[in-house]
């Protein structure tokens, strides 16, 4: 639900960098957003149509890396697949909420000309 | 670190956001534009890596809202629950129970109105109201410039009513010392695993309108069977903001986290 405020802050922070780097435009934003993050892919692609217009990165590309949920179990010092929140180690069986990957809110790069 | 379930959690303290990624991120070398610092016309596309949270600048100005709250001795609540949960009401009652031994003060969050923020102020309690439009959550630039119109040196407590909403509000942090998640026996005891991230960050869970579970067919034992497993942090109180069952229990709760921050 509020996809549109991180692609405000998204396009933002293209538009600083690529004005501190001197170039005139923005032709590409990288993003790499966690499954678990509670964002939906297709809102977010709405809100980068309505929050790029009018700014440096009008004409940009939008790539969106989807991380997976990675869970890691304290017990078995060792990360396992997981598809939610708290998860059950298939090792060991105790619960952890330890996620080390899924929750990425990410800028990876931007490009620049 | 929280012990249950090795999250970053714990202690009380409030941390959230993505966790920091410490893994080798590529840095492409473009020749003499590295990290493009050098300024002037660029000839070709260049990728800038950033490699950088976007919840950053909220988290950044969070922190900032931290110790300026915590220099006016002020213990700060994150109120959030599903819309109608009850939280004016039991923020309303709080602030009435507690007259007399600690002063309370608001801010509230709403998409369109100022219903909650009149009904606070009717029963004489200073309020701010934020009228978040489109936002579904609060975010700590609102609260900073919320904050600044209250006369913080006449409060105790500040209290911040979120946006009826179980997801947004999550992701940020607004400053506070404690998050206050509500759970209403109106609704289902399945709330906690439908919205973990919220739930997971609390460090209070109060189940309210405790006078309708009967009514509602509320599954006592499963609700708080579902928060021990997902709000494992969290400090349980079951009470009725109308009646005023159980507020005791967490009201002497609110007046020893507060004597903690004044002892800081
Ligand atoms: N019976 C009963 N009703 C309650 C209780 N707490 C709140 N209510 C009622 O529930 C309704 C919603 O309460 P609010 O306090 O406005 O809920 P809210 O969470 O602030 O709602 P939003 O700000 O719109 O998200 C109102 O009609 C309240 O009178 C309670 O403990 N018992
Ligand atoms: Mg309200
Ligand atoms: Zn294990
Ligand atoms: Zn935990």
């Amino acid at each position: 639900m509020h996809e549109v405020a991180i692609m405000t802050e998204a396009v933002q922070m293209a538009v600083e960098t690529a004005r501190a780097s001197g170039a005139k435009r923005v032709s590409a934003l990288r993003l790499r957003i966690g499954q678990l993050s509670g964002t939906v892919p297709e809102a977010l692609q709405f809100a980068w149509d309505v929050v790029r217009s009018g700014t440096m990165a009008e004409n940009a590309r939008l790539e969106i890396e989807s991380v997976a949920p990675i869970c890691w179990c304290a017990t078995c010092q060792a990360e396992f697949e997981c598809q939610d929140f708290l998860n059950e180690c298939p090792r060991c069986h105790n619960w952890s909420g330890d996620l080390r990957h899924g929750r990425e809110l990410d800028i990876v790069s931007v490009e620049v000309n | 670190m929280c012990k249950e379930c090795g999250c970053e959690l714990g202690g009380g303290e409030v941390k959230l956001g993505g966790h920091s990624h410490a893994h080798g991120h590529e840095h492409h070398h473009h020749g003499d534009h590295a990290h493009g610092h050098i300024p002037g016309p660029v000839p070709g596309p260049l990728t800038l890596n950033l490699s950088r949270s976007l919840m950053e600048k909220n988290n950044r100005l969070a922190e900032r809202n931290r110790g300026f709250f915590r220099a006016k001795r002020l213990l700060v609540l994150n109120v959030v629950s599903s819309p109608g949960s009850g939280k004016t009401t039991f923020i309303r009652e709080t602030a009435v129970q507690l007259a007399g031994k600690l002063r309370l003060g608001v801010i509230v969050g709403d998409l369109a109105t100022d219903n909650d923020a009149a009904q606070l102020r009717t029963a004489g309690i200073p309020v701010i109201q934020i009228t978040t439009g489109t936002v579904c959550h609060l975010d700590a630039d609102m609260v900073a410039k919320a904050a600044a119109q209250l006369e913080l040196d006449k409060l105790d407590v500040l209290v911040i009513e979120n946006v009826g909403n179980l997801v947004c509000p999550a992701d940020y942090d607004l400053g506070e010392d404690l998050r206050v998640v509500l759970l209403s026996t109106t609704e289902g005891e399945d709330k906690p695993f439908k919205y973990p991230p919220m739930f997971h960050s609390a460090n209070v869970a109060i189940v309210t309108k405790s006078d309708l579970a009967v009514a509602a067919g509320f599954n006592r034992e499963q609700a708080l069977s579902n928060l021990s497993r997902v709000s494992h942090h969290a400090e349980v109180f079951e009470l009725s903001a109308k009646t005023g069952a159980g507020m005791t229990g967490w009201l002497d709760y609110l007046a020893v986290q507060r004597a903690a921050v004044t002892n800081q």
